[in-house]
């Protein structure tokens, strides 16, 4: 499949508005315009469009879930890309801006919104000065702002920088994050769509998921559905990081398998290693072995394969990874991360932490496996967000998948692989 | 927690443990963040102003360095909300810093796919270098080194942000050059991605 999204990603000034207009762009705002909003959220559902953010909920049913009897009702673009592999949005925003600004108008006539928040994490402080140069431009020629190109219609678009922390990419602890407060997730139901921010409905979609709208708008829902397998249509960009020859973002239809995004577009392992383990969507989900290769890369197949297709953020590991390492330096994380409003999930985290740090040591006892477990069990579905589930997901699969790598740290009192992989030297993106 | 024994770097790790030693001097908006500021708060609902704080808070920072009591209670007072609301939203988010640091914060990332292509070997050659370990800033002031968590940009790792610009696909043997060349002529010498992505490819 040819690139769609990105299709003009390396050429120079892609991010301008000139470059947008002359490649078509705005035809899908101008053709929204002309349509009712229940067409467009009946296109966008008829599309079978899929959220991009993980979960894989489908987008025309979270909008047609939104509350169209109260005022003012809102978009939330979910622009806080922080699962550690991701870095999709992060290229679609730096050089493609206007596709999500014209996303975010569409999204806001459909739902009957006439504000668009894009909360964009603090570290993306380059892309944010891209997006703010771009909505700049895109109020000059009437695309945003009162009754934009005569319709009537008006809608705002304003970017909110986030301040470092993984937990405003939940959706309701990105709402109260953006309404001034700690970013820690609420309780749902209800959700977003009925009572979201400011107590208002709100759709809170990831930038792909909105980036895709146009899409659907100017070329029709059956076009969308044909790019790909039964309820995995259009096009999805894979993020594919690690121990590879070509690291980068990759555009394909969902009926593209792992290893032809891996070997093929990536490259391959690199410095002639084999492939040892496979996280193919974000350091949240189950890992993948090798011989799992040829799963197809959809929300469907991912998820009948053991694992979850997630933000489609493919870590490629070698021979040389250490999976008591990797559950280490990933924990490490989410205690980091854990925003600390449920228990199971703050002090959980940091005591599954405190073990791993312990056996990859070499000072591991043959207990602390079943105490691993037996935490784990705790934390998992015992939060409000999925956070906790995640935050053992790399402790739970490496114990199934690799438990005797854990066993030799503790019979050997160290780490049997050699550790010349950390001293690599990086490959560079392409 | 009594199931194995308390580990030295936990004393001064966890979140909690961070705390404002410092009043600062009295602490006011320059006319032009001021300006800045009544721009930014027309963007949320008249009654939801408190929306603001974190855009209220970078300009403090990016004012005084970091951010005193004295700046939180400037906030607090022009958004209409308590003191502890702000110190709230303060202690929570990493990307403030209630303690002065160095002119160039150097944070490197740690999280998995910068791991394996060499950021720890990035921080241990900027560590040598500076002579501080991870979480200081130089006695000169004019750096500070962190470890940060995924930067997502796992296809340029590894990555070093410095203050808000990017440094990509930095190599431990260029790590120390980075200081050098930081120190003789600023940001201007980072690989930030958008001036990149033409040459890819």
């Amino acid at each position: 499949m040819d690139p769609i999204l990105t299709k003009h990603v390396r050429e120079p000034n892609s991010f301008t508005l000139d470059f947008y207009l002359q490649h078509n762009g705005y035809e899908a705002l101008k053709k929204a315009l002309t349509l009712k909003p229940d067409q467009i959220i009946e296109m966008v559902k008829a599309s079978g469009l899929r959220g991009r953010g993980g979960a894989g909920f489908p987008t025309g049913m979270k909008w047609q879930f939104v509350d169209k009897k109260i005022e003012p009702r809102y978009i939330a673009c979910n622009a806080d890309e922080s699962e550690p592999g991701t870095f999709k949005d992060h290229l679609l925003m730096e050089r493609n801006p206007h596709l999500l600004i014209e996303g975010c108008a569409v999204g806001c006539y459909a739902i009957g919104a006439r504000v668009a928040y894009i909360y964009i994490r603090g570290e993306f402080f380059h892309v944010q000065r891209i997006l703010e140069r771009a909505i700049d431009e895109a109020y000059a020629k009437g695309l945003l702002g009162k009754n934009i190109l005569g319709s009537g219609f008006d809608c705002d678009v304003y970017v909110h920088r986030g301040a470092g922390a993984y937990e405003a990419g939940e959706e309701t602890a990105l709402l109260e994050s953006l309404e001034g407060k700690r970013a820690q997730p609420r309780n749902k139901p209800p959700f977003p769509a009925i009572v979201g921010l400011y107590g208002k409905p709100t759709a809170v979609n990831n930038v792909e998921t909105l980036c895709n709208v146009p899409l659907i708008v100017s070329r029709g829902p059956e076009w969308y559905v044909g790019l790909g397998p039964e309820k995995n249509g259009g096009p999805k960009l894979y993020c594919v990081s690690g121990h590879v020859r070509r690291p980068g973002v990759f555009e394909a239809s969902m009926n593209i398998t792992l290893r032809e995004l891996i070997e093929g577009h990536a490259g391959g392992v690199r410095d002639g290693r084999t492939l040892k383990a496979v996280i193919p969507g974000g350091s949240s989900v189950p890992i993948l072995l090798p011989d799992q290769l040829d799963t197809q890369a959809s929300f469907d197949a991912v998820q009948k394969a053991g694992s979850l297709l997630g933000s489609a953020a493919i870590i490629v590991l070698d021979d040389t990874t250490c999976m008591v390492w990797l559950a280490e330096n990933l924990l490490h994380f989410y205690r980091h991360e854990s925003c600390g409003k449920c228990t199971p999930c703050r002090e959980g985290t940091d005591w599954l932490h405190k073990i791993l740090r312990k056996i990859e040591r070499g000072e591991g006892q043959m207990r602390d496996l079943d105490l691993l477990s037996n935490i784990s069990a705790n934390i998992a579905g015992k939060t409000l967000c999925a956070f906790g589930d995640a935050a053992v997901t790399p402790v739970v699969t490496t114990l199934k998948h690799f438990r005797h790598e854990y066993e030799a740290h503790i019979k050997e009192g160290r780490c049997t692989l050699s550790a010349d992989w950390r001293a690599r030297q990086p490959v560079g993106a392409h | 927690m009594s199931f194995h024994p308390k580990m030295a770097y936990d004393a001064t790790f966890h979140r909690s443990a961070r705390r404002r030693e410092d009043e600062g001097p009295p602490f006011a908006y320059t006319a032009e963040n001021r300006a800045r500021f009544d721009e930014i708060v027309k963007r949320y609902p008249p009654d939801r102003r408190r929306s603001a704080v974190l855009p209220a808070l970078y300009l403090v920072q990016h004012q005084h360095g970091y951010i005193t009591a004295n700046g939180i209670r400037h906030v607090a007072e022009l958004l209409g909300i308590t003191r502890a609301d702000v110190e709230d939203v303060v202690s929570y988010y990493s990307m403030f810093y209630t303690k002065p640091v160095g002119k160039f914060v150097l944070n490197v990332c740690r999280t998995l796919s910068c791991a394996v292509n060499g950021a720890e070997r990035v921080t241990e050659a900027l560590s040598t270098k500076l002579g501080i370990k991870p979480g200081e800033t130089d006695p000169t002031g004019t750096f500070t080194l962190m470890e940060v968590e995924c930067l997502g940009a796992c296809d340029r790792a590894p990555i070093v942000m410095v203050n808000d610009a990017w440094h990509e696909c930095v190599k431990p043997v260029d790590a120390a050059r980075l200081v050098d060349d930081l120190r003789a002529r600023g940001e201007v010498v980072l690989s930030g991605c958008q001036h990149v992505v033409e040459r890819r490819r």
